[in-house]
């Protein structure tokens, strides 16, 4: 296995276009790694991309943030300003792994993995962050919801990855949050994952609402009808239980260790009225 | 395949050495710096036994590849207390019984040292939560908290 | 268990005295500054010169004939210095042996280590290389080619015992069946138990319950996997550093397997990275060896985490049946149970202890209890922490939970009414000594514990257990340096690092030292007489027996020495207060000598001073505990969140009693995450799905509150400081305690464990549907 640690984008394009073994690109390494020591992966080359500023840097251009693919979960989480306007996607972050693992891993990393668990995708999608993509045939801007395509997939072309997630602009009383279910309360991979990104207007009615849900179907899932429960009402009884009802209809996960169909259908009706409780919360203060 | 030249300090050392490229920074500490109070409980991030920090990061050193480590700082257990003197921690543990075994002590005192050093007044969840990473089967966490406590109340003066 | 008591067996009477150093808490413990500092060596810290890296090849099947195994791809690989298969290890005959509490048989302890017709289960050992680096040997294994014809496999303990089971075992017939069985089956034995009339017993009930319970099978969960440098000399000699529970055990183990003399046979017990049970056998060890051998380096093996989950072993997965019958007054009248436990791809399962432990904390007249060990594509199973109790208690003590609301009685209460107490028969046969359960609840009861409030969906639950100390072979000797300082050379491996101050605490006592003047050593097996296994709590019980003993017999040298020296008999000089004294002022005016003057005069008096002791320990006194927890229940969820959690426990005497707390929170937050997350998780061809930390859920810090401990001190009476064994009754009653604290909460009695938040919330949903439909019906 080599290992290179190219310091511009387009040396690491040009590595990883060019190599004719398998070529994996490593932030953070905490799936990597661990992907390697359990044989999973046996890649002939290692493109370390740390080294590159675009990947590390957290920017806020005029109230629209965007930060690195390779920026660490710590890094944004000691940003307090980030913490403040995207708690829902910190939610996420400080759920991934542990302290020792949110030390070194990434955004970037957790959603190019591609496992339907991650915990920073379903926030990321709801607040509707677009990833830039750099590649041998240029950049492009492509939707976060649409990266992952299969447990471990990417829609990536050979020679291409993700430098950097740009947010929009928040409107004003809005709030996001993220809740997933887990059987230990720390140190586990989420069983149901639910993100709801809400806008509400002067009188307190929701005029925007974007629902996503994590480890209930191939990949995080952008719940239409579940943001269609929410907008336009103020967000009472009635519509949670239309939201969790439209949660629980989109879901189409499997049975597997961590949890069955009939649980993981059920719980996410429940996580996505509690994580709306808290984005509606947020987006009143 | 042509071992790796990697330079790094460890516990303020400067240290020289060739390592292949598929060993992590754990390999590199117990097997080429013969560096043993790091520990491998499992190899995948799980469990904390190997934590250290690097340029002040708390991290897994099995999630770290030797390679990696170039260029940066990295403290373990062995650099926790200073020449004959225990860190409060170190002392802390062994006052309260936060230790059976011992085999993830090297990794929660290092994890702990890093929890006090970023918030020196934690609450019990505080704690609790910062070491969700580090595995225990012997001490049921208790005396483990007890422990940190104490030391961050005694570092802070108190 | 399976050995007959001694009538030779060392008891040494209780000396109810005042204590100066016994009882304390040392904080300059021997082993707690290297293990703070990263100095304490375990296993796979040791690292001899030029040794090789030696690693396992396993079955990815959980059941398949071996056709053949071609090496020759892997020999060629540069840098593989040997290579090991069935073949360079003798087939072994059917022998039985004691390691720890479970039994063990030869031919089974070799296939285990290394398969020779058939692997058994998914992880089963096929193969061993030792390699130049970790990197080599692992590549080695990929060019070891192995022709398997892959067999149906069984799983589940009952669906083993059906009559159209795969047959693991085709030579295996049910043992304790009359008359003969004459087809195989994968019920390897039949045990029996009984005491008085169990059909009049429940006669005389007035209430009767009768529930099923399933378990599946958890881990020790230690967190240093199995490792052993292992360096074969030319002279035939074989040095084993190993991490485990008996040094002196696995060298039996060891010689046996490779048909080596026992004297040829060293084996070094490293510091210990946590066992529980799961280190009382033998797995690298003598793969190492003759890799070593072969090799003709030393080779040192380290196992993965994946290979620990799937190659050592678990505890039994279960399926057990209670039925019990009180009066409505809350007598207990009958107690009857049916366990079938399965042994993994071996018999020998612990089922022989789960029989003695299932009804013995109740005083009871007509017990019956049937039991069948069952073989499975699953590792064979090891010894975890009270092994095969937590089981039979989820079982007992929610059935008592449910007599005693029958019955309209408060859970401690009931269990006052029937509690086992001093001179009650067992049903396995002793009557018990004095013992401290009664203690145990009424301190439960007043605990201020049971006085907090509970809010919505929150409940409390109560358990006991019961567990022996076992005693067994132990030896011990104590060296006095020529400057009155005294080392101990200790045998009983200390598996909690808290062992080996309890002993020296023991031994500054007995001298009349300050406890800093005592040093501990752990003795190889060249160092010291046979010692057994730590474990059945025997640790500190036995192992200070053998230290009073050694140490006594020194203090006898030292009497001899002044003796000698003022000229009169030996009989005539007492040993009080750390000093050699005339027994009487008859004797003669001379000044009390102390251990430093003693040994700077004991050379020209006849020697140097040491005591040694190589005893065999009488069965200590047995253990009993009450515990105490809240839980909240997220009714929306199935999530089940411990609140407060209690327990009190009889330790006889507390040597060491931070260090005893310490020992009970841990085997509490064991049993907790027992209770609630841990299981066994297999896939339909029978692999093992959940080998790692990551899906195989132990309790995490944020997982659980402070345990708040107590120390009940009923001494035994067989003891000279009163000492039993507490490290393994902690983790039986959390499994059964949080059931009813679940039912407390919220009305469901949970049967299936893990009690984890899908089985939790799929029960809350049939009870709503069993009320709705109960409220329907009672409308129509």
């Amino acid at each position: 296995m080599r290992y290179e640690a190219p310091e511009t984008l387009d040396a690491a394009v040009g590595l990883l276009a060019g190599e004719s073994g398998r070529a994996q690109v490593l932030a953070g390494g905490t799936d990597v790694l661990v992907q390697i020591h359990t044989d999973r992966v046996n890649p002939d080359l290692i493109v370390d991309i740390k080294k590159i500023a675009e990947l590390r840097t957290v920017a806020n251009n005029d109230g629209a943030w965007s930060f690195g693919a390779a920026v660490t979960g710590k890094e944004l989480m000691d940003n307090a300003d980030f913490n403040a306007a995207w708690p829902g996607i910190m939610d996420g972050v400080h759920l991934i792994g542990s302290v020792q693992v949110r030390g070194r891993a990434s955004v970037g990393g957790n959603l190019c993995n591609a496992s339907p668990a991650a915990d920073s995708v379903p926030p990321m999608i709801a607040a509707r962050a677009i990833a830039t993509v750099v590649g041998p045939n240029g950049t492009r801007e492509v939707p976060v919801e649409d990266i992952a395509i299969g447990p471990g997939k990417t829609s990536l072309e050979k020679g291409e990855f993700v430098v950097s997630f740009q947010l929009p602009k928040r409107a004003p009383n809005s709030g996001d949050a993220y809740l997933r279910f887990t059987p230990r309360t720390e140190m586990d991979i989420a069983v149901v994952g639910c993100a709801v990104n809400l806008t509400l207007d002067n009188s307190g009615t929701c005029t925007d609402a974007r629902v996503s849900l994590g480890a209930v179907a191939a990949r995080a899932l952008v719940v239409d009808d579940a943001a269609k429960a929410l907008i336009g009402t103020k967000v009472d009884d009635a519509a949670m239980d239309a939201l969790s009802a439209a949660a629980s209809a989109a879901c189409s996960p499997i049975d597997d260790k961590r949890g069955t169909i009939e649980y993981r259908t059920e719980v996410a009706g429940v996580l996505a009225q509690r994580a709306a409780a808290i984005a509606l919360e947020r987006a009143k203060s | 395949m042509a071992k790796q030249h990697v330079t790094t300090t460890v516990n303020g050392d400067a240290v020289e050495l060739l390592c292949d490229q598929t060993q992590t920074l754990l390999d590199i500490l117990r097997d080429e710096l013969d560096m043993k109070g790091t520990k491998e409980g499992c190899g995948t991030g799980d469990c904390g036994a190997c934590s250290v920090t690097m340029d002040g990061v708390l991290v897994c050193s099995c999630l770290v590849l030797g390679v990696e480590a170039n260029g940066k700082s990295v403290e373990t257990i062995e650099g926790m207390a200073e020449g004959e003197e225990l860190h409060p921690l170190q002392q802390k543990f062994i006052d309260h019984i936060a230790l059976q075994c011992g085999i993830c002590t090297p990794g929660l005192l290092v994890a702990s040292k890093a929890l006090l050093e970023e918030n020196p007044d934690p609450t019990e969840s505080e704690i609790r939560y910062w070491l969700a990473g580090n595995l225990c089967r012997c001490t049921g966490y208790h005396k483990i908290i007890e422990a940190v406590q104490d030391a961050a109340a005694e570092m802070r003066g108190n | 268990m399976g050995r007959a008591p001694s009538p030779f067996a060392t008891k040494i009477p209780y000396e109810k005295k005042d204590l100066k150093i016994v009882g304390g808490n040392p904080t300059a413990r021997g082993d707690a500054v290297d293990k703070v500092t990263g100095r304490a060596r375990y296993a796979s810290d040791i690292t001899l010169p030029g040794q090789l890296i030696g690693r396992v090849l396993r079955s990815p099947h959980a059941r398949a004939n071996i056709r053949s195994i071609d090496i020759s791809a892997a020999e060629a690989l540069p840098g593989v210095k040997a290579i090991v298969t069935k073949d360079d290890f003798p087939d072994m005959a059917v022998e039985h042996a004691a390691s720890g509490e479970l039994m063990v048989n030869f031919r089974d302890v070799t296939r285990n280590m290394m398969a020779r017709e058939n692997v058994l289960y998914d992880g089963h050992p096929v193969a061993a290389v030792a390699a130049t680096s970790d990197a080599i040997a692992r590549e080695a294994l990929t060019l070891i080619k192995v022709d398997y014809e892959v067999l149906p496999h069984v799983i589940d303990v009952r669906d083993a015992m059906k009559d159209d089971a795969p047959i693991l075992h085709e030579d295996q017939f049910t043992k304790g069946v009359e008359p003969k069985p004459t087809k195989p089956s994968n019920i390897a034995a039949r045990m029996e138990s009984k005491l008085g009339d169990i059909d009049k017993g429940f006669e005389q009930a007035e209430i009767i319950i009768e529930r099923e319970f399933n378990t599946k099978p958890v881990h020790q969960g230690y967190i240093e996997p199995q490792a052993s440098v292992a360096n074969y000399t030319e002279g035939g000699l074989a040095e084993v550093w190993t991490g485990t529970q008996g040094h002196f055990v696995f060298r039996a183990q060891i010689a046996k397997l490779l048909e080596m003399d026992m004297s040829k046979v060293k084996v070094i017990p490293t510091e210990l990275g946590g066992g529980f049970g799961g280190k009382n056998n033998v797995y690298l060890e003598p793969l190492a060896v003759m890799l070593s051998k072969k090799g003709k380096r030393p080779v040192k093996m380290v196992m993965d985490r994946d290979e620990v989950f799937r190659a050592t072993g678990p505890t039994s997965g279960t399926n057990v049946k209670v039925k019990m019958g009180c009066t409505k007054d809350g007598r207990i009248t009958a107690a009857q149970a049916e366990l079938n436990y399965q042994s993994g791809a071996y018999a020998g399962s612990s089922l022989p202890l789960a029989t003695i432990t299932v009804f013995t904390r109740y005083d009871l007249e007509n017990v019956s209890v049937i039991g069948h060990d069952v073989t499975t594509n699953r590792p064979k199973v090891a010894a975890y922490r009270a092994p095969g109790a937590p089981m039979v208690a989820f079982g007992v003590e929610t059935v008592i939970d449910e007599m005693a609301r029958e019955c309209g009685i408060d859970a401690i209460d009931f269990r006052l009414l029937n509690a086992a107490k001093e001179g009650t028969q067992t049903h396995f046969g002793p009557k018990l000594g004095p013992i401290g359960y009664i203690q145990t609840l009424e301190r439960a009861q007043a605990h201020a514990h049971t006085k907090e409030k509970l809010g919505p969906n929150q409940g409390r639950g109560v358990a006991t257990g019961f567990w022996f100390t076992l005693g067994a072979e132990t030896s011990a000797t104590v060296n006095i340096g020529e400057d009155g300082t005294a080392t101990l050379i200790f045998g009983t491996v200390d598996v909690t690092g808290g062992s080996r101050s309890a002993f020296a605490m023991i031994v500054a006592e007995e001298l009349g030292i300050p406890f800093e003047k005592v040093r501990t050593m752990s003795g190889d097996t060249s160092a010291l007489g046979f010692n057994f296994m730590t474990a059945g709590s025997r640790g500190t019980a036995a192992g200070s027996m053998a230290a009073v003993t050694a140490t006594r017999k020194a203090i006898a040298r030292m009497c001899e020495i002044a003796a000698r020296k003022w000229e009169v008999e030996p009989d005539e000089v007492v040993w009080e207060d750390g000093k050699a004294r005339p027994a009487g002022a008859n004797v003669g005016d001379f000044a009390p000598m102390t251990v430093a003057e003693l040994a700077k005069e004991a050379s020209w008096f006849g020697g140097t001073i040491a005591g040694h002791a190589e005893i065999n320990v009488a069965q200590g006194g047995p253990g009993f505990g009450t515990h105490v927890v809240d839980v909240e229940v997220d009714r929306r969820t199935g999530a089940v969140k411990i609140l407060r959690y209690t327990l009190i426990q009889d330790a006889g005497k507390a040597i060491y009693p931070e260090f005893i707390e310490g020992q009970f929170q841990g085997g509490a937050v064991q049993g907790i995450g027992t209770a609630l997350n841990e299981e066994y998780i297999y896939n339909d061809k029978g692999v093992l799905e959940n080998a790692g930390f990551l899906d195989y859920r132990i309790p995490v810090a944020s997982d659980v509150p402070f345990i708040n401990t107590e120390i009940v001190e009923v001494p035994n009476p067989d003891h000279p400081y009163g000492v039993r064994g507490i490290g393994e009754v902690p983790i039986i009653p959390p499994l059964p305690a949080i059931a009813n604290a679940i039912h407390d909460a919220v009305g469901v009695r949970m049967r299936d464990h893990p009690m984890s938040p899908p089985k939790v919330l799929k029960a809350l949903k049939d009870q709503m549907i069993e009320d709705a439909a109960g409220q329907g019906t009672a409308a129509e």
